[in-house]
Order: C-alpha cells, then structure tokens, then sequence
C-alpha cells in the first residue's frame, strides 16, 4: 500500500478501495463464522445444510471478491481465475446442498420433530398409490 | 424402486463441463510460466469425465466419450517416448528439447517449446491411467 502512495497511483481512490477490500473480507470471513455456528446450532440435517450451503457460499465469494479487489487495485493484476472460481461457486455450492439434501431425505433421515410440514411426504405417498393401482 | 429425477444435477453440468474442461486446458497450456502443467491439467480433465460419470450412467459416457483409455495412455507414452528420442536425430544427448519463436499465419508469433509435447505425453497418460482405474472399478460388480 505504501509503495502506491509513494508512486502517486490511486492516490484518491486507496482509501475507498483500502476499505471495501477490507469490508469484503471482512464480511466473508462474518458469514463464513455464522454458517458454522449454524451448522453447530442448528437441530436436523436439514436445517444445518441450509445454514451451510447458503452462508458459506456467500462468505466465500464475499472473500474470493475482495482478494480479486486487492490483486486488481494494488497490484494491478486482473485475475479472472478468481472471477471464474465465485461463478464457479455460485453455481456449484447450492446443486451440492441440494444434493445432499436429497439424499438424507431418500434415504429416510427424520425431519427435526417441530417441523410442521413435509410436501413431499404426501406426494410420495400420493406417487405410491398410484404406481400401485396401475 | 422409482427412479429418481435429476435434472438439476444434469442440466449444471451441461454449463460447468465446458468450465472445467476450459480451466484443465488452461492449465495445461500455462504450466510452463505458472503453475500447472500436463500432471494437473490431465487430472482436471479426468475429473470432469467424472462428473459425467456421476451425473449419467458408465454406458451414456462411453457413447459420449468413445475413447478407450488404455490406447490414450499408450499414445501418451509414445509422445513421451518420441519427443524425448526425437533429439537423438539431431546429435544431442537423450531428453534435449529446442525451442523457437515460430511465426503462424493466424496466430502470430509464438514461442514454441517441444517440451510442451512431452507434456502432452503426460497429459494423456494421466488422463487415460486415471479413467481406467475408475472404469474398471465403476464396472466390476
């Protein structure tokens, strides 16, 4: 940082750029605390992978963002890899909880015993009666 | 049992095969002035076969990918074999490679290193080592 003052560059725009960096950073690594307080807090397999799933996803790429800002704004270096890797993230980390999700629910992972409905209980129950009477 | 609908896996990975498959040949093409090279780059490729594999089942990816992998391995280690005894031709020791800047009508000028050929070689090979062992145990029941 210092060696960008000393050159002149940014020499406005540094400090917005200095805090936002931080502020990104900042934020994600928030996010990426409260996802495992969550996943530690939270009652059923469920509830936990909504925590995870969501609040990390966003904490990393909130991270993954202010590492491009720093590369680009001090070093002057553009890398997309970093760009590639939130989109990347943003598209894979959801499919996954999903997954997941899916899974624990087939194969018969009880839901937390306060929750209050399951659609998709009924609708199996709904499916299996049908492929019976065909 | 009812099969189960998976379209959100499958239609994900129609968009991030080409993600993947792009970065592994970044990957490869950069290993001589990042890191990276043919090890890494043969083993993100195999992972995204994987992926299909994952998503669709060992005879959808066959008809996708017609490849048989233990011929990928063995031309990868005629690459190896041949960039590395190619330099005998020339009177210099086993393994010398050479390099020029070559000028191409389209691409312009371009530094071109035979060691990217050998490169080559270990790329296949990783590529088609990788996927057999994971065929031949996805097959065996």
């Amino acid at each position: 940082m210092l060696s960008i003052w000393k050159r002149g560059l940014l020499s406005n725009v540094s400090v917005i750029i200095d805090f936002l960096i931080g502020f990104f950073i900042l934020v994600g690594s928030l996010f990426c605390l409260i996802a495992t307080i969550g996943v530690i807090r939270l009652p059923d397999v469920y509830t936990r992978n909504h925590a995870a799933s969501k609040a990390a996803t966003l904490g990393v790429m909130s991270i993954l963002l202010g590492t491009f800002l720093y590369f680009y704004a001090l070093e002057g270096h553009f890398n997309s890899r970093l760009i590639l890797g939130i989109i990347f993230l943003f598209m894979t980390s959801p499919i996954s909880g999903h997954l997941i999700n899916r899974a624990a629910y087939n194969s018969g992972v009880k839901l937390w015993d306060k929750s209050v409905r399951d659609d998709l209980k009924e609708y199996n129950k709904k499916i299996m009666k049908k492929s019976s009477v065909d | 049992m009812r099969k189960t609908n998976n379209i959100i896996l499958e239609t994900a990975i129609k968009v991030l095969l080409f993600f993947i498959v792009l970065y592994s040949v970044y990957i490869f093409t950069a290993g001589h002035y990042y890191p990276g090279g043919g090890f890494i780059g043969g083993l993100m490729t195999a992972g995204a076969i994987v992926l299909l594999l994952i998503t669709y089942d060992i005879k959808t990816v066959e008809e996708l990918l017609p490849v048989n992998y233990r011929i990928l391995t063995a031309i990868g280690l005629l690459f190896a074999i041949s960039t590395s005894a190619g330099s005998l031709l020339f009177d210099v020791p086993f393994l010398t490679h050479a390099f020029g800047d070559v000028q191409l009508p389209i691409l312009g000028e371009l530094s071109l290193h035979t060691a990217t050929l050998f490169d080559l070689g270990v790329y296949f090979v990783v590529v088609g080592v990788t996927m057999t062992i994971i065929q031949t145990i996805g097959e065996d029941e």
